[in-house]
């Protein structure tokens, strides 16, 4: 890929205590693209995009979003400015029906500024934006408690959180796990929309075989550091790769 | 042997809705559903004066205060998951300043009640300020503390009457006055909340309660939002204050009390946590319970105490919340 990257990690490190959870990485992502990032558990993915979005301090190394440094910047600035995420362990506004759990991006600066300051009818947006990652409205599926919601809603509703805001990049952490192959057939229309939309997505992911049917360039950690980078079938034939997943799903890819 | 067992089950009521803003009313019967609960708590509250004697009005006023602070720390613990005991904070700024104002410049109760309840409501938020980021256990800690410390500060400088205190400020014009203003005070308080939880503000305040992170990777400042919060809560506690010093006349370190921040808690366990209309109900009851526990000393304190481990133990969600719950659902036994 060539020209300016929308998002660059500029070696990047964070320890806690003695565990080096990210260490020295450097990473490019391009407007459009979907960038896969895999790895063992443990292997410092989450800590990524936790230093990516401010949510954790880095001990040294940069952020920088269209040439701009972001890192240092609190995690609501950053989200302003389209870099949105979700989050790995998810934790809905459990006590508010899953549309109104929407109301709260709705109401971000971004959004606002976006809509020239009018909301409108915020409830109607938030239902829209359901219905169009999969909430059945005549089932009032969105009108549900999210305290009630299956695993598979919540999933799509942390990704829903993310497209209120009317991103730039998405950053998805695990939002395949513990889904069916059913259910996950159900979310790659949606991740395809996005991307042919324009958004620029980054997907950390241990479902190898669904991650690299959507991907064009996958990224490998292991021990807090990047192992490889590149197209998924060159990867996975990698000697360091398939040993750092020895015994996980790397025999299902076929590499 | 026919062993027949039972099992209890719970059927919402015909008009229980999707949404708590969408409401589809049709008849009248559905009407007097939602609206005879708010009447007959607006007019009990409004009447409760016409029957009381002399004594009993004091002390409803005083239940008044507490009832507003129950209600904020309500707000403020079910709503945005600050357990604030910063109860004495507020009334102590909101009952110095509007005291202060009355005996230095001679400014009618009246005049000094609105600006005390919005210049103490914006010192009570600026002293929290820096422990908002504190989240459960500390938040609460640090809010309890700030009243002690003001209360050393005025007898180590002796400034504003020192521990005597001041007296002989202006009170309220009469008893009636004294009993509305606070009453009518809980009831606007009470519709304001409920109608602030379920707006936007509100829905980001509930969000931050559950989970502040996604708040944050939302694009929304916690901070702000629990500054505003914390202002609000400030805004009842210290009008409540400021009411306070005129109802007696008087302002000093009492007003600085623990039970300000202590009983409100109690009038929320016992009325029911994130029933908004519970704690007030609560303070209604423990106050002039308190006041007639006041012949047994220092027994009072336990008495209390097990009145309250008991709704703890036996009827953990609260009068409001278990009345709320048997309004809005048939219950019936069902053959297993
Ligand atoms: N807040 C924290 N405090 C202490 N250690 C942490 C913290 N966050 C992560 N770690 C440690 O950093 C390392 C990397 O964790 P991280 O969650 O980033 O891995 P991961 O690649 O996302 O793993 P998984 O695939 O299981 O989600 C782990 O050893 C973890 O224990
Ligand atoms: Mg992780």
């Amino acid at each position: 890929m060539d020209g300016e990257a929308l998002l660059q990690v500029k070696n990047i490190s964070k320890s806690f205590g003695g565990v080096k959870a990210v260490m020295d990485v450097n990473l490019s992502l391009f407007k459009g693209e979907i960038l896969g990032i895999i790895g063992p558990n443990g292997s410092g993915k989450t800590t990524l995009v936790n230093l990516i979005t401010g949510f954790v301090r880095p001990d040294s190394g940069e952020v920088l979003f269209k040439g701009k440094k972001i890192t240092g910047i609190q995690p609501h600035k950053i989200a302003n400015l389209g870099l949105t995420r979700t989050f790995q362990i998810m934790r809905p506004y459990h006590s508010l029906s899953a549309f109104k759990n929407l109301i709260v991006p709705l109401n971000s600066p971004r959004v606002r500024r976006s809509r020239g300051g009018r909301l409108g009818d915020r409830d109607a947006v938030a239902i829209d934006i359901l219905e169009e990652i999969g909430f059945q409205r005549d089932a009032y599926v969105p009108y549900k408690t999210a305290s009630s919601l299956p695993l598979g809603y919540l999933k799509r509703l942390e990704l829903a959180r993310c497209i209120a805001m009317g991103p730039e990049i998405i950053i998805c952490d695990e939002i395949f796990s513990g889904l069916s192959m059913a259910e996950i057939a159900t979310m790659v229309p949606v991740l395809e929309k996005l991307e042919m939309e324009g958004v620029t997505i980054m997907m950390i992911e241990h479902r190898l075989r669904e991650l690299f049917r959507l991907v064009n360039r996958v990224i490998v950690m292991n021990f807090g550091e990047k192992l490889a980078e590149g197209i998924p079938e060159e990867v996975m034939k990698k000697q360091d790769v398939r040993k750092a997943y020895l015994g996980t799903e790397v025999d299902n890819v076929g590499g | 042997m026919v062993i027949e067992e039972t099992r209890r089950k719970r059927l919402d009521r015909g008009i229980k809705v999707r949404t708590e803003t969408l409401y589809a009313l049709s008849t009248w019967r559905e009407m007097a559903y939602l609206i005879v609960p708010r009447t007959v708590l607006i007019l009990g509250l409004l009447l409760l004066p016409l029957i009381l004697d002399m004594y009993w009005q004091r002390v409803l006023c005083t239940a008044g205060i507490y009832a507003i602070l129950a209600l904020a720390f309500d707000f403020l613990a079910a709503y945005v998951g600050l357990v604030c005991l910063g109860g004495a904070l507020f009334i102590g700024a909101g009952g110095y300043i509007s005291g202060l104002l009355n005996a230095y410049l001679g400014w009618p109760p009246l005049l000094c009640i609105p600006i005390a309840t919005l210049a103490g409501a914006v010192i009570s938020t600026f002293v929290l300020l820096p422990c908002l980021r504190l989240r459960g256990i500390y938040f609460a800690i640090v809010s309890f503390m700030f009243p002690l410390f003001a209360v050393h500060i005025i007898v180590a400088l002796n400034v504003f009457g020192g521990t005597e205190g001041i007296s002989a400020l202006a009170i309220l014009p009469n008893i009636w006055v004294e009993q509305y203003l606070i009453l009518g005070m809980i009831i606007v308080s009470l519709f304001a909340i409920r109608r602030l939880v379920n707006e936007d503000i509100g829905l980001i305040l509930r969000g931050i309660k559950d989970n502040d992170q996604a708040v944050r990777a939302s694009g929304i400042s916690i901070t702000a939002y629990k500054t505003k919060a914390v202002f609000i809560a400030s805004l009842m506690g210290c009008f409540g204050g400021a009411y306070l010093s005129h109802l007696y006349g008087w302002l000093g370190i009492s007003l600085f009390a623990m039970d300000f921040s202590i009983l409100p808690i109690a009038a929320c366990v016992m009325g029911g946590m994130g029933s908004l209309v519970g704690p007030v109900l609560g303070a209604f009851i423990l106050t002039p319970m308190s006041e007639a526990l006041r012949g047994f000393g220092q027994l009072r304190v336990v008495l209390y105490c097990l009145i309250l481990i008991g709704f703890i133990v036996y009827k953990p969600e609260g009068l409001m919340n278990y009345l709320q719950r048997k309004y809005h659902q048939f219950e019936y036994w069902e053959r297993v």
